[in-house]
């Protein structure tokens, strides 16, 4: 408690030295715009980000800086306000004059803010997990496609536990919506009869679960392996899984594999009930290498508690913020059209023993990793692809994108060409 | 080996005691299969799992349900596998044949053997084979239950066997039950099949269904039509349960309604005072259940059973104390302005949830579910679990003591009377004044503890009123302002008509429904379900 407190002032005291400082030193430092709600609902998530790209910045600043000038994080709190977020990201370009924006977690907060970032041609880094049909100019989608995530993880069901019966359970928004119509698609194609899939909705935040999972129980006793694709979001999912435990679903007799539940999900929550219920990342904070190993040291070094836990969107800031230095280091400017010229093809390490690169779709290679849900709050890895997985801006299985690819390198430079047509349809999403 | 040695001696003399059951392997071969565990991919484990459970010895039983619990461990140096306890700085190894404490381990020494799904499904039905005839009629129904799920051919045999012995009638039921469903996976007569279905019928629950179903599609001829009308008559006898469980979900949500709203009928419904802030204090008293529970963990952790009995009193008080202070400060100063109370209590719920969010963080806390709240027990058919059905017993508590304090206390009185006529009530002595705030503290203390009943089924996080205001104001509107009766019927009728919904319309589109039949329903009887008479309510 105490320390919470203290570490309110010091942000306090350090956000005010830092507003001092930017008239004296703006000609010398590399601002970089940090665009992540630390009040309202998505708070939740939102705030370990931003923590974790101030770790990420003092860090390339102890190296030396970029380009011989130090880095500068310029904060700002767009309160889980979707509109809210486009004037903040305006903020940060025409008044703070930051070089890149790392920032947004929802799919219409990132919506909310394209259009600001393709007038004032800034870069923004986005790094969650999402619905894919997208690909901007401007934009660099460092966490998964739905190719990197959802279909490995219905893959694996199906090959490895022999599902044939498929819930497809999401809270009622963009990403869970399109997920599961790709995921629809997909299963279908792969001769999946239509009433062996469910399809369920809920609104956000939905706290009774009875019903819902006594629905899931009923459809699981067919005779067939069943299991639940869960694009559950936050807050809803503490409470499903409870249910879950109460009513005895067991991982052996109806797994969960989740898209939305990582380590920090889970830190509120008792696990001994959910061991063997799944989660699809490209990332664990489990996974055995000495670039995590020390990832995880600097990071509970630098938020001072040793509890706190590191995942997926945490990795995805570590790639895109190591790929973007990288960039500006080449093109020897941060001028946005050169970085964006500059940064496809860039490689860095990832955290789980690869190498990741940024593609030219703007999306990046990442491996694709099946966990359990381990007593300790932990993932424990059942299944890696073998190799890094290109990310796909538009998905193969939806009727109007199938044709659809992107490219922004020179001579192309188009978010969605039509192969068919052989035409680009203009912007980029 | 020197290790060894005692344990050997003592199982050579054990051996000698007992007389040993078919086919014994010697201690070497089994301690040898054992550590095999410990070697390998999750195939090769599994294969190690078949082998000890075909070779029938229930002493390999420790070990294999040590590796279920995520207990047993391997040690690297010499590849030995050891079930381990946790100890001070590390581990103690214990023999899984002996059961005797061999050493103790750091935790670096020593790995855990992994398992995943498919390990566990085989590790259920291995020890479900091998627990058969357990002494303890508790493992024998567990036996035969793992048997149902994994329906192995290969278990007929050790199934006739267990139901020869078998002494309490409701475990050789069981085994029968298994008995069928591993006949209908295997190649029995049809005659035998067609029996087996009889009993499956009996059975008559969800794996039941899955059992005949499956039955259905695999066979042919006279089984399958029998199959057929085995689910049929299953999926009937579900559906009737179905819409019990669809009450008991209904009440249940109601029952968490009710407690959300209880306080607001009285900060709203006897005092008109509309208080948006009234989430925050129920998320004010889950965070104290939280802090209360904090402090138990590092203090005295065997007290952690009474956590929730503690937090209750500790959460009126608190949540309570904060409702008078806001009504001191704030909201004295703007009754008879619905408008400004509103903006102003708004105002004041950001304010307090950012004012926690800053103290405890953004992310949820973990209250913890004491044994008695966790689990369920089934009813014929029906699953309850136990936190819903305690929340529905305190909810009613919670209502009942409330009417209590209202119609048999002098506050009570008072507080009847300050709202049914301020001046007057002035006029014959009261404070009221002094009325209001206490007035509003009792909601407010209420509140905290529905947080109390909540932080059981909810995230404990800053936005954990918000969810619930919304609900509380429909219940209170909908149950007639300013009556505790009205409050309940409304509260259990929003329950059950939101669950029977759900299924049909969908979780989302329910909630819409529900929200319209109440605008509609407010437009025909303005004052709610049960609407006070007289003139009081007037003004």
């Amino acid at each position: 408690m105490k320390t919470y407190f203290r570490g309110a002032v010091a942000g306090i005291a350090l956000a005010a030295a830092a507003m001092t400082s930017t008239v004296a030193q703006a000609a010398d430092t590399i601002k970089v715009g940090i665009l992540h709600s630390l009040s309202g609902t998505m708070a939740i998530s939102e705030t370990t980000l931003k923590d974790v790209m101030l770790m990420l910045i003092e860090e390339q600043n102890k190296k030396g800086g970029l380009l011989g000038k130090k880095l500068e994080a310029v904060v700002v709190d767009p309160a889980s306000n979707w509109p809210l977020f486009a004037e903040k990201a305006r903020e940060l370009i025409e008044v703070k004059k930051v070089d890149v924006v790392f920032g947004c977690w929802t799919s219409v907060s990132r919506k909310s803010v394209l259009p600001v970032f393709e007038e004032l041609n800034s870069i923004l880094f986005y790094p969650v997990q999402y619905e894919g049909e997208e690909s901007q100019k401007n934009v660099f989608y460092t966490g998964a496609a739905p190719n990197q995530q959802a279909i490995p993880a219905v893959d694996y069901l199906a090959e490895q536990e022999g599902v044939k019966r498929w819930v497809l359970a999401g809270t009622d928004y963009v990403y869970p919506r399109t997920t599961n119509k790709i995921l629809e698609t997909y299963l279908k194609d792969k001769g999946v009869p239509a009433e062996d899939i469910m399809i369920n909705y809920t609104p956000f935040g939905h706290s009774d679960w009875q019903t819902i999972v006594a629905d899931i129980k009923k459809f699981g006793s067919a005779g067939k392996k069943t299991a639940v694709v869960s694009t559950i979001n936050g807050d809803a999912n503490v409470p499903f899984y409870k249910e879950l435990a109460n009513q005895g679903i067991k991982a052996e007799d109806i797994p969960v594999v989740a898209f939305s539940v990582g380590e920090e999900e889970l830190a509120g929550l008792d696990t001994a009930p959910l061991v063997g219920h799944l989660a699809a990342w490209n990332y664990f904070m489990s996974a055995n290498t000495p670039e995590n190993a020390a990832f995880i040291k600097k990071w509970k070094t630098f938020i001072k508690n040793d509890k706190r836990v590191t995942n997926d969107p945490m990795e995805a800031h570590y790639i895109g913020f190591n790929m973007w230095v990288k960039a500006v280091e080449i093109a020897g400017t941060t001028k946005p059209d050169a970085v964006i010229d500059s940064i496809v093809g860039v490689t860095v390490p990832n955290l789980t023993g690869g190498v990741s690169a940024m593609m030219p779709n703007h999306h990046i290679t990442k491996p694709v990793l099946i966990g359990e849900i381990q007593a300790n709050g932990q993932f424990e890895t059942v299944s890696s692809t073998p190799g890094l997985v290109p990310g796909d801006a538009w998905s193969d299985f939806l009727p109007g994108s199938k044709d659809l690819i992107s490219d922004w390198r020179k001579p192309m430079s188009c978010g969605n060409f039509n192969v068919k047509t052989g035409k680009c349809s203009g912007k980029g999403s | 080996m020197a290790r060894i040695l005692p344990s050997l001696l003592f199982f050579l003399a054990l051996a000698w005691l007992i007389p040993s059951g078919p086919a014994q392997a010697s201690d070497e071969a089994l301690q040898a299969q054992i550590d095999a565990l410990g070697t390998g991919g999750f195939s090769d484990t599994a294969k190690q799992i078949q082998a000890l459970a075909a070779s029938g010895d229930d002493r390999v039983v420790p070990a294999l349900q040590a590796l279920l619990a995520g207990k047993l461990y391997v040690r690297p140096s010499d590849k030995k596998v050891f079930i381990t306890e946790k100890a001070e700085g590390g581990f103690t190894l214990i023999d899984p044949l002996s059961g005797k404490d061999m050493a103790t381990s750091d935790s670096f020494s020593v790995k855990k053997i992994r398992v995943n799904n498919r390990l566990r499904r085989e590790l259920k039905a291995a020890l479900g084979g091998l627990t058969l005839l357990s002494k303890n009629p508790a493992a024998r129904l567990k036996a035969a239950g793992a048997v149902f799920k994994s329906q192995d051919p290969d278990m007929l045999v050790p199934l006739e066997a267990a139901i020869l012995k078998e002494t309490e009638d409701k475990v050789r039921k069981a085994l029968q039950g298994a008995r069928a469903a591993v006949q209908l996976k295997s190649d029995v007569p049809e005659a035998d099949k067609i029996a087996a279905l009889k009993l499956i019928e009996e059975r008559g629950d969800r794996d039941a269904l899955s059992v005949a179903l499956a039955a259905a599609a695999q066979s042919e001829g006279a089984v399958k039509a029998a199959a057929e009308a085995t689910a049929k008559s299953i999926r009937q006898n579900l559906e009737l349960w179905g819409a019990a469980q669809n009450v008991w979900y209904g009440l249940s949500l109601g029952s968490v309604l009710l407690l959300a709203a209880i306080g607001l009928a009285i900060t709203f419904g006897v005092m008109g005072v509309i208080n948006m802030a009234h989430g925050e204090m129920v998320m004010i008293g889950a965070y104290v259940t939280f802090m209360v529970q904090e402090v138990i963990r590092t203090s005295m952790p065997e007290m952690f059973a009474y956590s929730l009995l503690i937090s209750v009193p500790l959460a009126f008080l608190v949540a309570g104390a904060i409702g008078m202070a806001v009504e001191r400060c704030i909201i004295r100063f703007l009754y008879g302005r619905p408008l400004e109370t509103l903006l102003a209590t708004w105002g004041l719920s950001l304010v307090l949830q950012q004012a926690v969010r800053t103290i405890f963080g953004p992310s949820n806390r973990e209250v913890g579910t004491p044994d008695y709240m966790a689990g369920a027990f089934e009813i014929g058919h029906l699953t309850i679990t136990y936190n819903r059905l305690w929340i529905i017993v305190f909810s009613l508590v919670v209502l009942f003591a409330l009417m209590a304090v209202l119609k048999k206390t002098s506050l009570g009185l008072q507080m009847r009377a300050v709202t049914q006529n301020r001046r007057m009530a002035g006029a014959m002595g009261i404070r009221t004044s002094w009325v209001d705030a206490v007035t509003f503290g009792l909601g407010s203390g209420i509140a905290g503890i529905a947080g109390v009943a909540l932080s059981q089924i909810d995230n404990v996080s800053p936005n954990l009123g918000q969810s619930y205001i919304i609900d509380s104001f429909m219940v209170v509107v909908f149950g007639g302002v300013g009556n505790l009766w009205g409050t309940l019927v409304g509260a259990m009728t929003l329950g059950v008509a939101n669950k029977f919904l759900e299924p049909y319309a969908g979780a989302v589109l329910g909630k819409v429904l529900v929200l319209v039949f109440i605008i509609l329903f407010i437009q025909k009887r303005p004052r709610g379900l049960f609407a006070l008479k007289g003139r009081a309510i007037e003004t």
